[in-house]
């Protein structure tokens, strides 16, 4: 099937304010009898499943955890872009669009990341309008701060608590909806697989998660708010549920995965410190705006960082790249700190960290807060609690977070930091219509793989995963049920439906009928160290056809020995966990075969035998410059599809942070 | 900071589900690290059940780092444990010493029925935001996010309240298993701001009500809510729902419709 992305013509600041002139619309009767399925509550979801509701769409939500309000956008720290300009420093809904298509190494769509920059401005009205208390100057109006891979400050925040914030206003919105009766919440589910009728998505299995039973649900269109995969690298900044099943099922129900292998590694993240380590913190970027990343220029220096002297530190960040300094985009700092630590420079006891140090910023605050108390002839001690102050005011919570991790005190002593899989900007290929090549599927938020090409900016993803469920499918969606008004809800008694359910009733028992020695857990455990190893922060075609051959003998092996305590009509983690870890496998296999494909490197996506001479990532235009969309064809076989990627307004040149 | 390893014995409540009776079983727990979290000690704990062909203990858990609410365990009698304004999945093991003993029990409330082991019900939470918890506002209705400037001491007392992350501690500490702090911080976030005015007489009465229904006791100011909430959410927006409540009762418009 030829791949179509259906982005409208004409130049790019009109396409998407011609769509809506033109797509079809539905009337409020008929949308009162149509049925739509959200899986997942985050942002995308959340907001996806309240804006429809109050369109007058049937709508039915689901999440894996106890409340809509737990999905993992919670998690998101440091802020949400826009392009409101109201920093007076340059911004522009056009600035926005060159930063996210040059900060994701173009391989981007121009139309929907232009799309992305024109609604950013919307999404913040909405969410002050719902609610979300952003942080405020004095003046009463909001706040900015600056992002990585900008030059301007056009990030709104909350403390470290951005996407909570953002989330509780989307759930508020979803609540309503439900105490309306235009939304039918289930908790506690789990999406199983994808029900096709006459080649076209129209509706669910889920498992009820407490009680074990599967359950069918009809829906005129499905649409997947699912997440990212990042946890097929065990360790990652996920929470523990995040998982690729919704995703993965579609896409052996035919829908295509878009750049699988494009992976976020955060560059600052709290570092591993054990064998038992179940997850990674993310300190936010923000603190990229005041804290300074080094290393010890001595190699294998064991001195503590306070006995390191000014002219003894490698600013290596600030070397390297003057232009940005700490403030280069994330996939550029990470590897920067890769190469530092591989190269023996490394800190801390794993020496596999860097430090990110505030004592310039306490200092710097602590004088400006002594000016404003009109008191210019305090001590160093003095200004440096004062300083210590203004720190805590802007990063607290994240510098409690630290200290209740590691036991060190930040305010102390640098931070030590070290980059973690944290995002992924692949994920399931869709049109400018956010619709899979599954006809009725669609895609939003981290779970679709349209807006961040390579490398996503920081601050970004909040602002996707709102756009896509407040602006995008609110029209898009209308604009294909328009033509499903003849179609009468069908029973969950059809064939299809029974078929569906019977497949994933035989896959649980299967899973449960293998009852061998090894855990779930282990095997999640295994399959992150070959994907951290081969398949992460860098490539090469050596560890990468290793890699593939070794996930293969995993699957064999988790198929043959997994054991599953417990039963399955009941509350069992283990059970759905093991299905997780089943999908993850398959991923992962993609995944590497997506890298090894991609004879490049572009964002996060670095091949070791791609590179400049100052190991910047080398881009291949003429032979790379499209979005793989990957087709399922039976188990460890994927044909290729090429999406080719066309810049009309920007064009691409050779990413420089210098 | 000095790393060091301990052996525990582990008291924790066991129940098949919510038809059953549970009660405590006992688990020694060997080599475990001062640098892991709470959490993870169970992970290393269900790894051995499980390699002996028992049953793991199920447990809430996501995010990890302290802010989806979901983790939920009463620690030695206190809900998250020792540390203060913390969750338990942000504990660790410092806080404990070789040879010691610890009890782990689920939320306890008439409101949170248990589901299985330390897994307990908390959708009545969703019930009650449901009932108001929120602004009514349609999607694409908003007008330029600077158009209504708001103090910033307001924006940030809301945003303080805001920061509820909807645990269920407040409950669990409470001897009443009263939900006042719950319902009270998001009262006070949308109280505060100007967007939430239009519906906070009828918010406040119908969160109350709903409250009531779902079974949580009254609150007879104990303070124990706070004392255990792992973001800091104050007992003055206990007494700012107060107030709430009685201007509602005293305008006689709160009966009515929410949204």
């Amino acid at each position: 099937m030829p791949l179509n992305s259906k982005i409208p013509a004409g130049p790019i600041d009109s396409k998407w304010k011609t769509y809506k002139a033109t797509c079809k619309l539905v009337n409020p009767a008929n949308k009162r009898s149509l049925e739509v399925i959200v899986v997942g509550t985050g942002l995308a979801g959340a907001s996806a499943a309240a804006s429809l509701g109050e369109m007058g769409y049937k709508v039915k939500a689901f999440c894996f955890q106890d409340s809509p309000r737990r999905a993992h956008s919670i998690a998101a720290q440091g802020g949400i872009n826009a392009a409101k300009n109201y920093q007076n420093d340059g911004d522009s809904t056009y600035r926005l669009f060159y930063d996210t298509i040059k900060g994701g190494d173009y391989r981007a769509r121009e139309g929907n990341v232009h799309r992305l920059a024109e609604v950013s401005a919307n999404i913040i009205d909405q969410c002050v309008a719902a609610g979300v208390p952003f942080a405020r100057e004095y003046g009463g109006l909001l706040s900015n701060r600056s992002f990585g891979g900008t030059q301007v400050q056009r990030t709104f925040y909350a403390a470290g608590q951005t996407g909570q914030q953002l989330l509780i206003g989307a759930y508020q919105g979803l609540e309503r909806q439900v105490s309306l009766g235009n939304v039918e919440m289930h908790s506690r589910h789990e999406m199983l697989e994808v029900v096709m009728v006459d080649g076209v998505a129209r509706g669910i299995i889920a498992r009820d998660l407490v009680t074990g039973k599967l359950e069918r649900h009809f829906g005129h269109a499905v649409l997947l708010c699912t997440g990212g995969y990042g946890n097929v690298f065990y360790l990652s900044t996920n929470a523990m549920g995040s998982n690729v099943t919704a995703a993965w099922k579609a896409h052996k129900q035919g829908a295509y995965f878009g750049n699988p292998c494009f992976t976020q590694i955060h560059p600052t993240c709290i570092p591993v410190s054990g064998d038992h380590q179940s997850k990674l913190t993310l300190m936010s970027e923000s603190l990229r705006n005041d804290g300074r990343i080094w290393v010890p220029k001595q190699k294998n220096d064991q001195r503590k960082p306070s006995e390191i002297k000014e002219e003894e530190r490698d600013y290596y960040l600030e070397r390297r790249y003057p232009a940005f300094g700490n403030l280069v985009p994330r996939d550029v700092a990470s590897r920067a700190a890769k190469e530092r630590c591989d190269a023996g420079y490394g800190v801390g006891s794993s020496k596999m960290a860097v430090y990110l140090d505030f004592g310039a910023a306490i200092e710097r605050y602590g004088k400006i807060e002594a000016n404003k108390q009109g008191k210019p002839n305090l001590s160093k001690e003095e200004i440096i609690v004062l300083g210590k102050g203004v720190v805590k005011e802007k990063y607290g919570n994240l510098f409690d977070m630290y200290e209740k991790i590691t036991g060190e005190n930040p305010y102390e002593m640098p931070m030590r930091i070290y980059p973690a899989v944290h995002y992924t900007m692949g994920g399931l290929w869709v049109d400018y219509e956010l619709m899979t090549t599954v006809p009725g599927l669609y895609a939003l938020g981290e779970a679709n793989f349209s807006d961040h090409g390579a490398n996503r900016l920081g601050a970004s993803a909040l602002m996707q995963g709102l756009a896509d469920g407040y602006f995008v499918i609110p029209y898009t969606l209308g604009n294909r049920l328009a033509d499903d008004i003849r179609t009468k809800a069908i029973p969950t008694d059809h064939p299809a439906f029974v078929a569906a359910e019977k497949e994933v009733s035989d896959r649980i028992n299967k899973l449960m009928s293998i009852k061998g020695t090894e855990s779930v857990e282990s095997f999640h455990k295994r399959l992150g160290k070959i994907m951290w190893e081969k398949c992460g922060m860098a490539r090469n075609e050596k560890g990468l056809k290793e890699a593939i051959e070794e996930i293969k003998a995993l699957r064999k092996e988790f198929w043959s020995n997994v054991r599953i305590p417990g039963d399955i009509d009941e509350f069992n983690p283990e059970l759905d966990k093991a299905g997780r870890v089943a999908d993850f496998i398959e991923l992962g296999e993609l995944m590497c075969i997506d890298a090894l494909n991609r004879n490049e490197s572009c964002g996060g996506h670095f091949r070791e035998e791609y590179q400049t001479e100052e190991g910047e990532a080398l881009r291949d235009d003429e032979k790379f410059m499209y979005v793989a969309a990957w087709e399922y064809k039976g188990e460890g076989q994927f044909e290729l599809h090429k999406e080719d990627l066309n810049y009309e307004v920007v064009h691409p040149s050779a990413r420089s942070y210098k | 900071m000095q790393h060091y390893n301990m052996n525990l014995t582990l008291k924790v409540w066991k129940q098949k589900n919510n038809k059953t009776k549970g009660g405590f079983e006992t688990y020694p727990v060997k080599n475990v690290s001062s640098e892991m979290s709470f959490l993870e000690m169970f992970d290393v704990l269900n790894e051995q059940l499980v390699s002996e062909g028992k049953e793991p203990i199920a447990f809430d858990h996501d995010c990890r780092e302290g802010i989806c609410g979901m983790c939920s365990m009463v620690i030695n009698g206190r809900a998250h444990g020792p540390w203060s304004q913390n969750t338990t999945c942000q504990l660790h093991m410092r806080a404990y010493k070789d040879g010691d003993t610890i009890t782990v029990e689920p939320w306890r409330a008439d409101a949170f029925p248990v589901i299985k082991d330390l897994v307990v019900d908390r959708t009545g939470f969703d019930r009650i935001i449901q009932a108001g918890g929120f602004i009514s506002v349609n999607t694409g209705n908003a007008q330029d996010a600077n158009a209504l400037p708001i103090d910033k001491q307001k924006a940030d007392e809301s945003f303080a309240a805001a920061s509820c992350i909807g645990c269920g501690a407040c409950v669990a500490a409470c001897p009443n298993a009263s939900a006042m702090l719950f319902v009270s911080a998001k009262v006070s976030h949308l109280a505060l701001l100007p967007q939430g005015d239009p519906e906070r007489k009828s918010r406040a009465f119908n969160m109350v009500n709903q409250m009531d229904t779902e079974g949580f006791g009254s609150c007879t100011n104990i303070g124990a809510c706070e004392a255990e909430c792992p973001k800091g959410i104050s007992l003055e927006n206990i007494a700012r729902l107060n107030r709430e409540y009685i201007g509602s009762m005293m305008s006689g418009s709160s009966v009515e419709g929410t949204a």
